[in-house]
């Protein structure tokens, strides 16, 4: 893999950001998503987060099973400030 | 971990690590910040990123006019490279009744005295500001174009970044689990990895400065209180100023990123240390923002999440020495306003440990004025 491998598809993160955040002393997956907004796209890092995960497993030498996920919020999938408000009275 | 240090802060913080930095800056030794999570993991990490000087005190107009003239070049005034997305879009603050536009013309009186860029606008007006704005009920607003945006984990990081160059340590993933008073003088910082001697702490816990004033002996009228907040999917650079009306309770601005962060203060919010989401802020939040920027209807809202708003009963915070335990300083209490001001928070609190005059008189900020029933009311707070 020689092309920048895009990791985060939302943010334009590429693996080799990532890599380097990690070097830099990010160690969970909390701190990285803060430092460059990895998983914080409309997807809600559903695609990336498991990659990531087994990035920083790798690089700290532990199985990817020990990292610990970041905070999942709501909503489960995009909604419209226009159906959200809407949704107060029943149609 | 260190055992001695000339001064422990507690609260890794914008405001811990602003005042780490002033204070690595100003001399004062070995400086030491625990921090119980990582860096702006609390209230900073989860603020909506708003940056005015349109305040109705003149203590606060000067902390955060001196706030946004560090804030425009904090790389170069710290001396570390990074960009903290500092956007000076403008404040609209929004006015709904005669009271309103009372209290806000009596503001500019005041901010424009101390050279605070703000004016009044009429509805036609603020509508040429932001284009999208209804303004069925608008009396008219006051805007500021040098208020604005940074980002709160940039302005941390930069901070934390020069403080280290200066030799502060920074303790993540450790907590204060209590402090040593004796003979009225702190004496050490217990944390669950190990203890640290010392005859300074700054309590920049946030929300939870009351429980480490707790440790010390000491009685903070600070309470916690969840504030909620929600982002949407990035779409073109559409609004350039915040939009904020304290009738409506609410906040909305767009980030130099694209999305929009917005959020409302809650009147029946008790005094909790949750800071789950609610599907109510959702739906409220919806109703109130379409109604009054109705084309953000169409945008879709990617996550909520909540912080702790460290909430003194004047809204103003507590900064300085305690008058009982020598040593024992707090910086907290701001109330839905400590990443504006924290450039000069940490200045100001470095100025006072290092026994140094004071850039902006701050002494209406001790915590006594609350046994001598001074309070020192801001009238402008969402």
């Amino acid at each position: 893999m020689t092309e920048p491998v895009i990791i985060c598809r939302c943010e334009d993160i590429t693996l080799a950001d990532i890599q380097e955040r990690i070097e830099q002393g990010n160690h969970s997956l909390e701190e990285l998503k803060r430092e460059c907004r990895c998983g914080m796209g409309p997807c809600q890092g559903r695609t990336c987060m498991p990659l990531i995960a087994q990035e920083l497993a790798k690089s700290l030498s532990k199985p990817t099973g020990e990292v610990i996920l970041p905070s999942f919020r709501p909503p489960t999938a995009p909604i419209s400030l226009g159906a959200l408000a809407r949704g107060s009275s029943h149609d | 971990m260190i055992k001695q240090a000339d001064v422990v802060i507690i609260g890794g913080g914008v405001v811990g690590c602003s005042i780490a930095y002033n204070l690595a800056k100003a001399g004062a030794g070995q400086v030491v910040v625990i921090e119980r999570g990582y860096l702006a993991s609390g209230a900073t990490g989860r603020c909506g990123a708003g940056v005015r000087m349109q305040w109705g005190t003149e203590t606060n107009c000067l902390l955060s006019r001196e706030s946004v003239r560090l804030l425009e070049n904090l790389p170069e005034v710290l001396e570390v490279d990074g960009d903290i997305e500092f956007k000076q879009g403008g404040y609209l603050l929004l006015a709904y009744s005669e009271k309103m536009v009372a209290q806000f013309k009596q503001n500019l009186t005041l901010q424009n005295s101390l050279s605070i860029p703000a004016q009044w606008v009429t509805p036609d007006q603020a509508k040429e500001i932001v284009p999208h704005l209804n303004t069925d009920g608008l009396l008219g607003a006051t805007f500021c174009p040098k208020d604005g945006h940074a980002n709160p984990f940039k302005v941390t990081s930069l901070y934390a970044k020069a403080a280290a160059k200066l030799g502060v340590k920074f303790y993540t993933y450790t907590e204060a689990t209590g402090l040593s008073v004796k003979a009225g003088k702190v004496a050490a910082v217990h944390t669950s990895q190990g203890d640290i001697a010392t005859n300074t702490i700054i309590n920049a816990a946030g929300g939870y400065a009351k429980a480490v004033g707790c440790m010390a002996g000491v009685e903070l009228p600070i309470f916690p209180e969840r504030h909620e907040i929600l982002v949407t999917e990035p779409v073109e650079p559409m609004q350039t100023p915040m939009v904020m009306c304290f009738y409506h309770n609410l906040y909305c601005q767009q980030t130099p990123h694209g999305s929009f962060i917005m959020g409302i203060g809650h009147p029946d919010e008790p005094e909790t240390f949750n800071i789950k989401s609610s599907w109510q802020f959702l739906s409220e939040m919806a109703a109130r923002i379409t109604k009054i920027l109705p084309p953000l209807a169409n945008l879709n809202v990617i996550r909520q999440w909540a912080g702790l708003y460290d909430m003194c009963p004047d809204r103003t915070p507590i900064l300085g020495q305690d008058p009982t335990v020598k040593g024992f300083y707090t910086a907290a209490g701001f109330s839905g306003h400590g990443f504006m001001i924290s450039p000069v928070v940490g200045q100001l609190m470095a100025q006072m440990v290092m026994g140094q005059p004071l850039l902006i008189p701050i002494n209406m900020f001790s915590a006594d004025r609350f046994t001598r029933g001074q309070l020192f009311v801001e009238p402008s707070v969402v």
